[in-house]
């Protein structure tokens, strides 16, 4: 079985979305690449739709995560609230660890 | 490269349509032929997104959202050899032509 790919990331993590966009499709927008956020949630593991959308398998599954970023850092000249949060559905291949999982918990 | 559905965070000084309008027939019924192409392969969500985000971005941006569904739904018809073009464009024209002596 092609099976899972296996969680890396729990609630608190610290992590960094990668900036290296593909070519072809993807469910990560290009407002939160780059951008460092927290996990907050695991929702399971799914087919990987960047496979799925050209009639592939999708497999091995991915690792689904809640992942919270603050709104100022997304958006240039952000007029909301300071502790405004956006949270975003976001799957593990995009996301590279950040060292200060103990900070932000 | 900017892809045009990807569009939250682009600067721009007009303000965003949020007026609503009443569904139109065609828009059901494209709806409908959604749920009934076999899923899998062919037609899945993921499929589906992909043909969208495939169109070129001077159209896109032009185009209301049940059109480009429309488009993405006649691209992957074709690509998969389920239509033809030639074939989809005859019938276009028949219809045409009915509503058109219906008037």
């Amino acid at each position: 079985m092609s099976g899972a790919t296996l969680p890396k990331y729990e609630p608190g993590d610290r992590v960094r979305v990668s900036s290296e966009e593909p070519e072809g499709h993807c469910r990560t927008p290009r407002y939160v690449q780059g951008r460092q956020g927290t996990v907050r949630k695991l929702h399971g593991s799914f087919r990987n739709p960047e496979s799925l959308a050209y009639g592939g398998t999708g497999l091995p599954r991915q690792p689904l995560y809640l992942v919270e970023f603050g709104q100022p850092e997304l958006w240039k000249d952000y007029k909301g609230a300071a502790g405004d949060r956006l949270w975003i559905d976001l799957y593990q291949h995009w996301l590279e660890p950040l060292n200060d999982r103990r900070i932000s918990q | 490269m900017d892809k045009p559905h990807d569009r939250g965070g682009w600067e721009t000084d007009e303000s965003i349509d949020q007026s609503e309008h009443p569904a139109m027939d065609w828009e059901r019924r494209l709806a409908a032929l959604g749920r009934v192409l076999p899923p899998g392969r062919f037609m899945s969500t993921d499929v589906s997104r992909r043909g969208i985000e495939s169109i070129p971005a001077d159209q896109y941006g032009s185009m209301a959202y049940w059109e480009r569904r429309l488009v993405g739904m006649e691209t992957r018809l074709v690509d998969e050899g389920i239509l033809t073009k030639e074939e989809i464009d005859q019938k276009a024209a028949e219809l045409e032509e009915r509503w058109e002596a219906s008037q």
